[in-house]
């Protein structure tokens, strides 16, 4: 197990490398000058050199690779160009509201597909069955930035339940009792896709393990139901680990729609701002950040497998 | 039957033959589940319409009026209401369907047609290549699709084509990965070892053995892909990534129509409506193809 711990870490690692040259690249493949966002159309050939030189624009593209991957490694993503702020410090305020949004939105939505997808695979057939696999259905199928603006409507426009803009007071989202209505509507947005996969699979593994050798000799000994789930959800735990845990990396990297909606201050409004401005050192760094976590959210994921699942653990 | 004659007469015939035989059998599972039937029919519609846009449309798409902005559903002469501009919403969510179904379908297709290339080789040839390959594939694993899509089509700018490469780019590592998975299953299997040890060679056994038995899973997996494309392209469009204003695209239609939700909530979440039905009547589509094609149910 701690060989498999290990191989799994070593290969993380080039992964992670070639993340962050193709976060490098991308911004680099961008039509147009890094520069537009700052310097004047019509500025002095004298002064766009002096500013390529200072962003460290003039030097070939690998020796800047090398020294963005660098000085990132320290943690120093450079300044922002249009407001000239550290990167850093922007990124790492907006990771820790989207992180908060995209927590929320994975429990609701994991829950609430393991719930729906297990008793449709327990009714498997029947019309609650039929229910669950329609709303698991429409939950894959809707587009979820038409789906906050329909329940900013219904809650905020009509009813005047809940605030439809914002994560709350001082622009940053903490749990309490002033700022939780404000996640309300973008977290049960958000939770829409992932309730929609995890009913898919909960329901299709459930009905795998039900139709089983071994649940039917657990019925001949005469187990109740309750006894009988308790192996269900055993066998059914590592798959459906491995789907949910991914889908919070998902939900953090697909959070820009849901953010726009709702003018949500997390990673994704960063992103907008970074496209729309060409902030290029902005882009990059959020774009690093965010990919960062997924390729460690994977990691662990696989790393928790053979712990939740002994037959993996003897290979 | 002896080898001689399936060999000596004309190779094509025993697979063309059978694989006629399993798709009538598909069609024939397909017309029978009215669910799927419904979905494609209503997919038809939209397309139809949105084919010949300029024959049913009532009204000109670019055409607006600044004293009959926002009227609601139903006001006299616009069917579904004018939206910000005071253009007719009818007339636009039809023209619309062309970009988003657009946006929606060809980078799948194109995703397949790559994919497809990439994964048998990568599948059939094995060994390092496929290493090399798979591996490759496995850095674009490392970027959730959304933010994927986001990044390419923002670092190249907003317009039609920057979104069809990005969405393109997006699904290819998806398709080649099953596209590998399944041709290495069957190169495996002991009819290609027979191909081969009757002197077919590589590009041969692939067109006639391997291709007609992997097609089929690529297919299934990719129609499942177009209800996602959709809401992706869509949502380009609107974070204002996607097509540029005025032309008529249901995401940007409801990325222009957001301001409008206070006045008439109603004709603002009409173009999510048409991304909705859309992307469920296709995913709804390719769950009902998935199961008819599925011969051992």
């Amino acid at each position: 197990m701690f060989a498999y711990i290990i191989k799994r870490l070593l290969y993380a690692v080039p992964i992670a490398l070639a993340v962050t040259l193709v976060a490098f690249l991308l911004v680099h493949i961008a039509p147009g000058d890094a520069l537009n966002a700052i310097a004047p159309a019509d500025a002095p050939a004298e002064t766009i050199a002096a500013l390529k030189a200072a962003y460290g624009l003039d030097r070939p593209l690998p020796v800047q690779y090398g020294l963005w991957l660098g000085r990132a490694l320290q943690g120093d993503l450079g300044a922002s160009i249009a407001s000239g702020r550290s990167v850093t410090s922007e990124v790492m305020a907006a990771v820790g509201n989207t992180l908060s949004l995209a927590g929320v939105a994975a429990v609701i939505g994991v829950l609430a597909g393991c719930v729906l997808g297990g008793i449709a695979g327990y009714r498997h057939g029947g019309w609650v069955d039929r229910i669950a696999t329609f709303i698991s259905v429409i939950g894959v199928s809707v587009p979820h930035y038409w789906l906050g603006l329909v329940l900013t409507i219904v809650f905020s426009i009509t009813l005047g339940w809940l605030p439809a803009m914002g994560a709350g007071p001082e622009g940053g989202w903490f749990l309490d009792g002033a700022h939780l209505p404000y996640i309300v509507l973008p977290a049960l947005t958000m939770a829409v896709v992932p309730m929609g996969i995890l009913t898919r699979t909960v329901r299709a593994v459930v009905v795998d393990i039900l139709a089983q050798d071994f649940v039917q000799a657990l019925r001949a000994k005469g187990l109740g139901n309750r006894r009988i789930f308790r192996h269900v959800a055993k066998n059914a735990a590592p798959t459906v680990l491995a789907v949910a845990g991914l889908q919070l990396g998902y939900l953090m990297g697909g959070s820009i729609l849901i953010e726009t909606v709702f003018a949500w201050p997390g990673t994704g409004f960063l992103l907008n701002t970074a496209i729309f401005q060409r902030d290029l050192p902005l882009l990059q760094g959020t774009l690093l950040v965010l990919c960062l976590f997924f390729v460690l959210l994977n990691l662990l994921v696989d790393i928790a497998q053979p712990f939740i699942d002994p037959r993996m653990r003897r290979t | 039957m002896s080898l001689a004659l399936d060999a000596g007469s004309t190779p094509a015939t025993l697979p063309a033959q059978r694989s006629r035989g399993y798709w009538s059998r598909v069609l024939r599972r397909l017309s029978r589940d009215p669910v799927t039937l419904a979905c494609a029919a209503i997919l038809l519609l939209i397309l139809l319409a949105a084919v010949f846009a300029p024959l049913i449309a009532p009204a000109d798409p670019f055409k607006g009026s600044m004293i009959k902005r926002l009227q609601p559903i139903g006001a006299e002469g616009f069917l579904l209401g004018t939206d910000e501009l005071g253009r007719d919403m009818l007339t636009r969510l039809i023209y619309g369907g062309r970009q988003s179904l657009l946006m929606g379908v060809l980078p799948v297709v194109l995703a397949f047609g790559i994919g497809t290339t990439i994964g048998v080789i990568a599948g059939y040839v094995g060994g390092r290549v496929n290493m090399v390959i798979m591996r490759t594939l496995d850095v674009f694993y490392a970027f959730p699709s959304v933010l994927l899509a986001v990044a390419i089509s923002g670092a190249l700018g907003a317009g039609l084509n920057n979104c069809l490469l990005a969405l393109t780019l997006v699904f290819v590592p998806q398709v080649t990965r099953v596209a590998e998975s399944v041709t290495t299953q069957v190169r495996q299997l002991d009819y290609i070892e027979a191909a081969r040890m009757s002197g077919a060679g590589p590009w041969m056994i692939v067109r006639e053995q391997v291709l007609g038995n992997v097609l089929g899973p690529i297919f299934v997996y990719s129609t499942g892909l177009i209800s996602v494309c959709m809401i992706l392209a869509s949502g380009l469009s609107f974070l204002g990534l996607g097509v540029k204003p005025p032309e008529p695209e249901w995401g940007l239609m409801l990325n222009t129509l957001r301001p409008a939700i206070f006045q008439n909530p109603l004709v603002a979440a009409l173009p999510g409506a048409m991304i909705f039905i859309t992307s469920i009547c296709f995913n709804l589509l390719a769950d009902g193809i998935r199961s008819a094609m599925d011969i051992r149910s």
